[in-house]
């Protein structure tokens, strides 16, 4: 697909929008589009439901368009969830809305494995980290009930143009650096609002894998970005139809550059109760951990659980310590159970939970009591976020996950200390 | 008179409702009577109707979850002035019709436990005989808002503010 719009010297986003719009746009006007994909999650369908029915004289626009993921609370904890769920089920049947039910895996994951964010697509989500969908170039972004349900009804939405922050990742990463490490660099330079209504650019990335490009995408929100796009490269080249017009201009406008030298990288944490609270972990070394929680849409993917295998394979987990694992999709597990990692994970001493969200968000499936302190690769550590306001989430990439589930405390992994 | 209460920079949407008090998982009855249920306990039971919240930066950063704004608005909170929103909750904010306003001094001069009058059409409140100006919505949400919000401004007119 090629363009006959002039889009020299537009961003990413910029692009995207204008060609959907028709239209030559820039960071700042109002568009109202069509959009490619709308994804609704079981915890706010009940209010998707009724405002489509009670409000929008229940018209949907594109059903063909409209994903509904069950797994936030997934399988059901209590009967008010279980109520939901199945309004939400009979709901997708009924009017023709793909379903992807209990133990299908987290949304943003299963919407990459189906083929529905895809390079140039606009797609919103029911969820703040749809800002996953950039590590395919889609223009992902969440929103909340009201704008879905009018996104489902019209197929469309109405969106400011972003400007673009860029991040210039330069040098060689160091052993043990790992993409959520990077991604927690760049939400620690630019803070939590430092790309408020933003997008991010993530250039020098080429290298990266489509599971890791998830990561610095997944965490753009945290940072306030309204998307985080990956220029399209390597194994996305080859996987996607990328349309010509979907390239980076050197000379686009970007509002704020930022350089990251890889090299000097280490393995971080976010302390709580802060994502942008990004410290060393050597700072934290020895902290006394009580459960280790490997999963979530920012590193609960095949390749994560490689990583937590090679550092747990024949060891077992520390005797005061709790590690559970929820891979992010029944793909993964699939995977996983098929080359030998959940074997390997399950010797050293794992617990494993259906894929979805698990206890990220504090709902079930290894909530914490108050005092308990906890490593998760997760992407929120907010007070009180996975229980008790009580309790301290520690965010750290797999590897530190792993190695800590292995020491019963704070801990680099091998490869690290040895590098 | 109206009581104003006063919060800190980077209030998260799990602050204003923790996950797991959703109306997903209590009940749409119940989630309300958790609205701050971490940080400022004794909010819920003592908010009255028609009270004022007083943010810093970054107001409602986090999850997209309509029903943390959506429980304020049950209890009553007539509106949010604060120096800086996130952009989803900014959104959600702006469809539930709660009006949010943006201004780095009256969050400032106000304290926690004033007693205010005011007039969110004119953006005005007062506090005794002083009088604080808020700054008017964005252009392109006052077409929204004078219908009452996006969804009765697409109701109305089947297509949404500055679309043909």
């Amino acid at each position: 697909m090629s363009s006959k719009l002039d889009l020299a010297g537009l961003t990413l986003a910029e692009r995207i929008l204008s060609v959907r719009a028709a239209k030559r746009v820039t960071k700042g006007e109002l568009v109202v589009l069509d959009i490619d994909q709308v994804m609704v999650v079981d915890s706010i369908a009940a209010d998707v439901i009724r405002i489509i029915e009670e409000d929008l004289d229940g018209v949907i626009r594109h059903p063909e368009r409209v994903a509904v993921v069950v797994d936030h609370v997934a399988p059901a904890a209590n009967v008010e969830v279980a109520t939901t769920q199945k309004q939400l089920r009979d709901y997708a049947r009924a009017r023709a809305l793909k379903l992807f039910d209990v133990g299908r895996g987290i949304c943003h994951q299963v919407l990459i494995e189906e083929g529905l964010a895809r390079p140039g697509w606009i797609v919103l989500g029911s969820d703040s980290h749809s800002t996953t969908y950039g590590a395919v170039c889609a223009f992902g972004t969440g929103m909340g009930a009201t704008d879905i349900a009018l996104a489902v009804a019209s197929g469309r939405t109405w969106l400011k143009v972003p400007e673009t922050v860029r991040v210039n990742l330069r040098g060689e990463r160091p052993i043990g650096v790992a993409a959520k490490d990077i991604a927690l660099e760049v939400v620690r330079r630019l803070t939590a609002e430092g790309a408020s209504y933003a997008s991010i650019e993530y250039h020098g990335t080429e290298a990266f894998s489509r599971s890791e490009r998830m990561t610095l995408a997944n965490l753009a929100v945290e940072a306030g970005a309204k998307v985080g796009l990956v220029p399209p490269s390597g194994g996305v080249l080859e996987e996607y139809d990328v349309p010509d017009w979907l390239t980076v201009d050197p000379e686009a406008d970007y509002s704020k550059v930022l350089d990251i030298d890889l090299a000097g990288l280490q393995p971080v944490v976010s302390v709580p109760f802060f994502v942008d609270n990004v410290q060393p972990v050597k700072e934290h070394l020895g902290t006394p951990v009580d459960q280790v929680f490997i999963g979530t849409c920012t590193n609960g993917r095949l390749d994560d659980l490689h990583i937590a295998a090679d550092i747990l394979r024949g060891k077992r987990v520390a005797d005061h310590t709790r590690l559970l694992i929820i891979p992010a999709s029944s793909q993964v597990l699939e995977d996983a159970v098929s080359d030998g990692t959940f074997a390997s994970l399950l010797a050293a001493g794992a617990t494993f939970g259906t894929p979805g969200c698990g206890p990220c968000m504090g709902r079930h499936l290894g909530v914490l009591a108050p005092g308990e302190v906890c490593v998760s690769t997760s992407n929120r550590n907010f007070m009180g976020r996975m229980g008790s306001p009580e309790a301290r989430v520690f965010l750290a990439s797999p590897a530190v996950a792993a190695a800590t589930a292995l020491s019963g405390v704070l801990s680099l992994p091998e490869v690290v200390k040895n590098a | 008179m109206a009581r104003v209460w006063k919060f800190g920079d980077a209030v998260n949407t799990d602050d204003i409702l923790p996950g797991k008090y959703a109306p997903f998982m209590v009940g749409e009855d119940k989630f309300q009577r958790y609205a701050f249920a971490h940080l400022q306990p004794e909010f819920a039971a003592n908010v009255q109707p028609g009270d004022i919240l007083i943010g810093g930066r970054n107001w409602g950063l986090g999850s997209s979850r309509e029903y943390a704004p959506r429980a304020l608005k049950k209890l009553g909170v007539a509106a949010i002035v604060a120096k800086s929103f996130a952009r989803i909750h900014y959104r959600n904010l702006v469809n539930l019709g709660i009006p949010a306003f943006l201004s780095d001094t009256v969050p400032e001069l106000l304290t926690d436990g004033d007693k205010v009058t005011y007039d969110f059409i004119s953006g005005r409140i007062w506090r005794g005989d002083e009088e604080y100006k808020l700054p008017p919505p964005p252009e392109f949400l006052q077409a929204a808002l004078a219908e009452g919000s996006i969804l009765d401004y697409y109701r109305k007119h089947g297509r949404f503010p500055g679309e043909s």
